[in-house]
């Protein structure tokens, strides 16, 4: 069985041994940054009943959608899954738009038809906010056989977590995009529970980088926590991809702070588990390595957390100023509107 | 009470965390709240100090209740929509008594009510039935959902097609947003006509009774309604003009009604349930009505007196003498108390009276105190009390919605003189009350003034006829001459 | 004119937009070294090439879901899933992607797929292998389902299909494949939203489509011996439905029979029932009748499997039985 193609893939558990520049270490740290503030606002907005139905937060695990988009390019696609705010907003998607559709309101990204779980963006080419597990994963596939019919050099990145493995999905899309050698990028966000059942009592195999090696796609394991490790792997991959290297595989080793949802009591994890976890905070961690490299010492931080405070503030005012959708237009879009020209090439 | 999930509408604090005084931060958990599925930890999104904890543990709010008061208080806090929930206890089974022979093992303690499962509790919110009283037969005793059920059912031994004509008809008005069931047929044999052939007739002027029908099942079709018509045509008979019918209106549109709220749409289910209930009572009973002038001078003077030695909330009011005038008055004339099932009327030798309550959200229900003739003033007064506020709070049994065996209709606190009410089927007689006026009166050739109130008996005229509705009301006016008998 | 078959027609619809237009494409299991299951996709791959014509392997739920994400990138694929039974893998893709990705993305995400999926009984198949769930897929919004019985409808329905912006389903009955008739040589493109009067007459409308409408046809032929006219309609498109032309049929003929190869309870024949009678109430001389495969699970004895679906003499006892 292949692990690692060709290309050398960084040790697991480590950070990557390249130093960031300034600006893009503030960058990655800005973009966590914004995430983190935002989904704890969410908590609060839900308690309100701003935010209604499903609420998923991926606080902790902002090092994985952060450090993969780092490594795309504006043209290449994202498939996410139902805890997808954070892809959202790393891929570009603007707080404003993301919050009017938490918020339900017609400026939202997808006309507060969406909510939490279904986030999409054309200009961004994030297709999806999927709430099946591993729903996302043929989608994948194929927009990856499109830009393979063609010819365009693009990846599609596809995001799905540990109890996707599970599904046959999971396994038919593996197999299918390694068959025809399709440019996809799995990404793993393994986050070590599918909602309430640990990932040990899910899989007879729980190195899940190995189960996507048996489909002969290269593999690796990343510490999910280290935005700059991620980051540095997804590119080596992405590069392997868009190179025409067949599909690459992911396992970002991740851990979600809060439960799976706003109703969760968390029955099946223990306080302590969580706490260890939290001393790996890819914020802190980031934050502890910019400033050993001297990077932080003149109030960037401070600036920072205002700047992402004052576009929070922003977003919200424009959500909760934001407008219902007309009643009359409920059928609109189940259809579409005119038919596409189409025809003889 | 924040909102800790998609279908949470109430919580309750099981414990709070801080209490006045304390210095609490953005993000602290503060309370452990209860929400029916789960116990979750709530955190709090201010920092400051507390100053007050306006909802108590054990209380059940709803969602977006303020719980709490952290600060400086700059305005008195309005008033948050609290529901008492009784103080859990824990309930032991009595030790098995020893009586020689090996001693049955003592039944498990019962649990408090805190700990019984959400959907438990839920239920028996919702059928009024409480789990303090209930025998749980659930592994250690534990309350299950057939438990609650089987004590929210009527009392065992009384008639079953009364029990299920009753619910029929109380059913519609038990809970708000609950459709009636669907009125029972017209007694009557049914000629089938097809919609088109019945179309054809009206347009043709073709009397349907005097056609045969060929068609399925025996049906009239438009064949036959053709042939009707040009058969008469060609005998020039005239007498064939069917008398004149409405040309049938148009299916409307099957529009489905979006509500904004869901009160709303509580509001008119329940309204149409009303509404169904009412139009089946005025299809079916053949009403006659009575009404007469009642003197009340003597039943208020006695309600005076005896209200002098009553602390404020006992005072009894006039309606409870009305009330068991009322159930008195049925001994004389049992052809106003019972059901009318079946094709007869069935009198009962219970009398429980049914009391029309307003509901805040539109309509009126009418749930039954029994046995009104046996109780204590007091005891009728603390029963009507209680059922009012039940009734209002959507707290009944489902034994008091199919228990009525005659209804009393009190609108007197609405300024209405009289009211002629709907029987509620299967019922026979509806009693109404209306407003204490004072009125001239002449007696003994002098005029003076008295409070009357207006007594009205609206009855099926298959169990009883005015002759013995004259009665009732004249023995309800007796009885209320002689308050203190009562 | 030629004289041609139902799989020969439907062969000639997807030669015809495989040169069209390149961003069509095939993907499906056996539609390529095999030449199909039916046979309908025979000579296709040496013609145009595996990528054009792709052999997926057993994995319905990621080659439609996959045909869903290449329509999502800007392709026109057409999903061939052997038969409807197998369709239940890929359900979740098709009602959960296919059908709702336009409107949860509040109008920004087009998914311009083709799904075809052959469908019905009679060839002693038994259980698994012999379902009738088009009516099941009429109950999605977002889908338009189409059921071509004619060889005009085969030869026809693909293109329009293809250029509709929106996923298109198109049910071919097996037993339709080996009928022989005459389709003009330059048969081209149909509507995809009406319904077809096949045959007219004034005193009782039998609605069919795809396999069924054989069966009504029969009925047609021989009710006439009867001196009973009936007007048979080919639904062609089961949604939309074309409510306009059954329920004017109805207005005519103020009897109505619906034949369906699906189960009766909860079927698409009880859809138009429930339409005509809510529509035509006042119309109707009799009630709406249907005649449905019995509700059992498809037995493999050929007599039972005879006994349980629905044939023209079915039809014919039906149209007796309401008074026409």
């Amino acid at each position: 069985m292949t692990r690692a193609s060709a290309v050398p893939a960084p040790k697991a558990g480590t950070a990557s041994g390249r130093a960031p520049g300034e600006d893009h270490g503030l960058h990655l740290l800005r973009e966590m940054l914004r995430i983190r503030r935002f989904e704890e606002r969410c908590v609060e907005l839900y308690s309100k009943t701003a935010i209604r139905g499903f609420l998923h937060l991926g606080i902790g695990e902002e090092a994985c959608a952060v450090g993969v988009m780092d490594a795309l390019t504006p043209d290449d696609a994202v498939v996410a899954t139902y805890r997808e705010h954070a892809h959202a907003l790393a891929r570009g998607v603007s707080m404003r738009s993301t919050m009017a559709e938490l918020e339900g309101k017609l400026e939202g990204c997808s006309r507060g038809r969406g909510g939490s779980m279904h986030l999409f963006d054309a200009a961004t080419r994030l297709y999806g906010g999927n709430a099946i597990v591993a729903g996302g994963l043929p989608l994948a596939v194929g927009l990856a056989l499109a830009d393979h019919l063609q010819g365009a050099q693009r990846v599609t990145a596809c995001f799905f977590g540990d109890g996707a493995v599970a599904e046959g999905e999971f396994h038919e899309s593996m197999n299918l995009a390694s068959l025809w050698h399709l440019p996809v990028l799995f990404c793993c966000e393994n986050n070590l529970y599918a909602m309430g059942t640990a990932l040990e009592r899910a899989q007879a195999e729980t190195d899940l980088s190995l189960r996507a090696a048996s489909y002969r796609v290269p593999s690796w394991e990343v510490d999910g926590m280290d935005v700059l490790a991620v980051e540095d792997t997804a590119r080596h991959a992405a590069e392997a991809v868009r190179a025409g290297g067949g599909p690459h595989f992911l396992e970002l080793r991740t851990y979600r702070f809060r439960a799976h949802s706003m109703y969760d009591p968390e029955l099946y994890r223990d306080k302590s588990e969580v706490e260890r976890w939290k001393e790996r905070d890819p914020i802190p961690a980031l934050i502890a390595r910019l400033s050993a490299d001297g990077l932080l010492g003149g109030g960037e931080l401070e600036q920072l957390e205002a700047e992402i405070a004052a576009e929070l503030d922003d977003a919200v005012a424009y959500a909760d100023a934001g407008t219902l959708e007309a009643v009359e237009d409920l059928e609109r879009f189940v259809t579409s509107e005119r038919a596409e020209e189409a025809g003889p090439r | 009470m924040p909102s800790l999930g998609a279908d949470m509408d109430a919580g309750t604090v099981v414990r709070w965390l801080v209490k006045p005084g304390d210095d609490v931060r953005r993000g602290d958990v503060v309370a452990v709240i209860d929400t029916e599925k789960a116990t979750i930890e709530a955190e709090i999104f201010e920092s400051g100090v507390v100053e007050e904890l306006v909802v108590h543990e054990g209380e059940r709010v709803p969602v977006g209740t303020v719980l709490a008061r952290l600060g400086t208080p700059s305005v008195a806090p309005p008033p948050s929509k609290r529901r008492a929930r009784p103080e859990p206890a824990l309930v032991t089974a009595p030790a098995a008594v020893a009586t020689g022979a090996p001693a049955a093992p003592a039944p498990p303690p019962r649990l408090a009510p805190a700990a019984h499962s959400p959907v438990v509790r839920h239920l028996a919110e919702q059928l009024g039935v409480d789990l303090a009283r209930c025998h749980g037969t659930g592994p250690g005793g534990a309350i299950t959902r057939a438990d609650v059920e089987r004590a929210a059912r009527p009392r065992a031994g009384e008639a079953p097609a009364r029990r299920r004509a009753a619910r029929r008809a109380g059913a519609a008005a038990v809970t708000p947003g609950r459709p009636a069931q669907a009125p029972s047929q017209p007694p009557g044999p049914r000629r089938p006509v097809s919609p088109y052939a019945r179309r054809l007739a009206a347009e043709l002027g073709v009397d349907l009774g005097a056609v045969r029908g060929t068609g399925p099942e025996g049906s009239i079709v438009a064949h036959d309604v053709q042939l009707a018509a040009a058969e008469a045509a060609a005998a020039g008979r005239e007498d064939l003009t069917a008398p004149p019918g409405e040309t049938p209106a148009r299916a409307p549109a099957a529009a489905a009604a979006r509500p904004e709220q869901p009160d709303a749409e509580r509001q008119a289910a329940l309204r149409r349930a009303i509404g169904a209930l009412m139009a089946r009572s005025k299809r079916e009973i053949p009403h006659y009505y009575l009404s007469t002038t009642i003197d009340v001078g003597a039943a208020l003077g006695w309600l005076e007196q005896a209200n002098l030695d009553r602390a404020v909330p006992e005072r009894l009011v006039l309606p409870v003498l009305l009330l068991k005038a009322t159930a008195r008055a049925v001994a004389k004339v049992p052809e106003m108390n019972g059901f009318f099932v079946d094709g007869a009327f069935v009198p009962s030798e219970a009398v429980h009276v049914g009391v029309a309550v307003s509901l805040r959200t539109g309509g009126v229900i009418a749930p039954a105190i029994h046995d009104v003739a046996r109780l204590s003033a007091d005891e009728l007064m603390g029963k009507l009390r209680d059922l009012v506020g039940r009734a209002r709070a959507g707290a009944l049994r489902s034994s008091e919605m199919s228990d009525p065996t005659i209804t009393v209709t009190n609108l007197g606190d609405l300024g209405v003189e009289a009211v002629f009410g709907v029987i509620y089927p299967p019922q026979v007689a509806l009693v109404g009350f209306g407003r204490a006026t004072e009125r001239p009166v002449a007696r003994d050739g002098l005029l003076g003034v008295r409070p009357c109130v207006t007594a009205t008996l609206s009855a099926d005229h298959r169990a009883s006829d005015g002759h013995r509705g004259g009665r009732f009301l004249a023995e309800i006016d007796r009885l209320l001459q002689e308050p203190e008998t009562l | 004119m030629s004289t041609t078959t139902y799989r020969e027609a439907m062969r000639r619809s997807l030669r015809d937009a495989l040169q069209r237009d390149e961003r069509v494409f095939l993907m499906g299991e056996d539609v390529g070294r095999y030449g199909g299951c039916y046979a309908v996709s025979l000579g296709l791959l040496e013609e145009f090439g595996p990528e054009r014509v792709r052999d997926t392997p057993l994995s319905e739920s990621a080659f439609v879901g996959a045909g869903i994400g290449a329509a999502l990138g800007g392709m026109r694929p057409i999903v061939e899933i052997m038969t409807v039974n197998f369709s239940l893998l890929a359900l979740d893709q098709i009602m959960n992607n296919a059908a709702t990705l336009l409107y949860m993305s509040g109008g920004q995400f087009n998914v311009p797929l083709v799904i075809r999926m052959t469908t019905g009984a009679g060839r002693q198949l038994a259980a698994q292998h012999s379902h009738s769930l088009e009516g099941w897929y009429t109950h999605i919004p977002g889908l338009r389902v189409l059921a071509p019985a004619t060889l005009e409808d085969a030869r026809g329905m693909l293109w329009p299909a293809l250029c509709d912006p929106d996923p298109v389903l198109i049910f071919e009955n097996g037993a339709l494949y080996n009928t022989e008739g005459e389709l003009a040589d330059d048969a081209g493109p149909v509507d995809i939203s009406t319904a077809a009067i096949r045959r007219s007459g004034g005193d009782v409308t039998l609605v069919a489509y795809g396999g069924t409408l054989r069966s009504a046809l029969g009925a047609a032929e021989e009710l006439a011996g009867d001196g009973v006219e009936a007007e048979v309609i080919d639904l062609r498109c089961l949604r939309p439905l074309d409510d306009a032309t059954i329920l004017g049929s109805v207005a005519r003929t103020h009897r109505a029979v619906v034949v369906d190869e699906g189960w009766r309870t909860g079927s698409l024949s009880a859809e138009v029932s429930a339409r005509i009678t809510e529509e035509a109430f006042y119309d109707l001389d009799a009630p709406v009748a249907r005649v449905c495969s019995a509700e059992v699970p498809m037995p493999y004895a050929r007599h039972l499997e005879d006994a349980a679906l629905p044939h023209a003499d079915d039809v014919v006892a039906a149209v007796h039985r309401l008074g026409a």
